[in-house]
């Protein structure tokens, strides 16, 4: 029989597991003739017995949360997709259950912003179509209804003026969200074009941040919080055009 | 994401196991994982063809050795004798402890180098091709510092003094 010498990668390999049956058998012959060579091996064999059993209790120890690869993948979701599926349920009228696993992904990310964003979502598909009664307190009685607003907020509410951007109040209504209740105003342009602002306290009473766009199909909207209040604008016009609106209404709302 | 939970979350024990055999503290062990889990899911479209596990394992290994790198560099020593065991094997069979506790001090004593390759090949089961790509070394390097890994342990086990065994030639 020729056979290829052995060497000292076929003896690592035979420790390790790693060589196909005719070459397994072929070492374990020329050990069986090599008695030092063959101490030595059962020497490696043995050290690995001991690595592996030493370190196997490691991996079956419960994984931390930390390190739950679920939340990871959630957490870095970016909040785009979150606004497509809020498009996604408001068209396809999903809710229950889904609309519950929806709220606790959005609420990961963006300091809960993503969530207000979302209800300001849910508002606008609800009232902005209604041409009956899309508000409850009328904007003759802006008054009665910043009041009332800032009663159940706990919380000085201003109304914003958007006259200068060429829309009028029409008016406001509480609206309920999984995080209690938030101010919802409207406005509307001499085209019929309808926004929609919702504001109501965060979580975290210091929240500040930067402006967010979000924006999906003909829906866009921006979000933002302000000494603890979350504010966001949404309305079914581009991004461009809402832009400047939600800057107005951020100067003006800053806190009282 | 979902093919990336499939396939990516049987292997974190592993992971965990391998981190903590490197870095011999829970925390900082698993500090290391959850970063490896983190730049996973943000380059999981990145990837090139080939092992899953390798990859992840490459991953790790080089926020490890990163990690070693600052430790040496701001002249931090991890204390050797008296550390990590304990931890390591706390729920180890009792009437295996000592003898685990040795291996794993005794391991300690290798160069972070042959500690790594006889880790990833004993203990993780990766192929020598696999733990090739982990380490970015030649095949040939593998088979050589795992040769000298299982050697040096050996000596620490036996306690005797180098030069005194018998090696085979070794065929590239």
């Amino acid at each position: 029989m020729n056979q290829r010498p052995i060497t000292e990668d076929d003896l690592h390999a035979y420790v390790d597991q790693a060589l196909e049956p005719e070459r397994r058998a072929e070492v374990a012959s020329y050990l069986d003739d090599h008695p030092d060579v063959a101490a030595r091996v059962a020497a490696f064999a043995t050290q690995r017995e001991h690595l592996r059993g030493a370190l196997a209790s490691i991996a079956d120890e419960p994984l931390p949360a930390e390190l739950n690869l679920s939340r990871i993948i959630e957490r870095r979701k970016p909040p785009q997709r979150a606004w497509w599926a809020v498009a996604a349920m408001l068209l396809l009228g999903i809710g229950g259950l889904g609309g519950w696993t929806m709220r606790s992904v959005l609420q990961e990310g963006s300091n809960g912003l993503s969530a207000l964003a979302q209800e300001a979502a849910y508002s606008y598909g609800v009232y902005a179509p209604d041409r009956v009664r899309p508000v409850e307190i009328r904007a003759s009685e802006s008054a009665e209804l910043t009041q009332w607003v800032s009663n159940r907020l706990k919380q000085p509410v201003k109304v914003p003026d958007l006259s200068v951007s060429g829309y009028r109040l029409m008016g406001g209504r509480l609206v309920a969200t999984s995080h209690g209740p938030a101010a919802m105003f409207m406005y509307d342009d001499d085209h019929g074009d309808r926004l929609v602002v919702l504001t109501r306290p965060m979580s975290n009473r210091n929240l500040d941040t930067p402006m967010m766009p979000q924006s999906t199909g003909d829906v866009a909207g921006f979000v933002w919080a302000d000494g603890g209040m979350g504010y966001t604008l949404v309305g079914q016009l581009p991004g461009e055009t809402l832009k400047p609106i939600a800057n107005e209404i951020r100067k003006q709302a800053r806190p009282i | 994401m979902k093919d990336m939970l499939v396939q990516v979350e049987p292997l974190i024990p592993a992971l965990r196991r391998y981190a903590r055999a490197l870095m011999r503290e829970r925390a900082a062990a698993d500090d290391l994982v959850q970063d490896c889990l983190e730049r996973a899911v943000s380059r999981w479209h990145q990837r090139r063809d080939g092992s899953v596990r390798a990859w992840l394992f490459t991953i790790l290994h080089n926020l490890a050795v990163t990690q070693f790198r600052q430790a040496t560099a701001r002249g931090r020593h991890m204390p050797i004798d008296d550390a990590g065991e304990r931890e390591l094997v706390s729920a180890a069979e009792q009437e295996h402890r000592l003898i685990y506790q040795d291996v794993l001090g005794k391991l300690a004593k290798l160069p972070e180098e042959q500690r790594a390759v006889l880790l990833l090949v004993a203990v993780e089961d990766l192929s020598y091709a696999d733990a090739a790509v982990v380490l970015n070394i030649p095949i040939g390097t593998v088979m050589s510092r795992l040769s000298r890994a299982r050697e040096r342990l050996q000596q620490e086990m036996d306690g005797v003094a180098a030069g005194n065994v018998v090696a085979l030639r070794s065929v590239k």
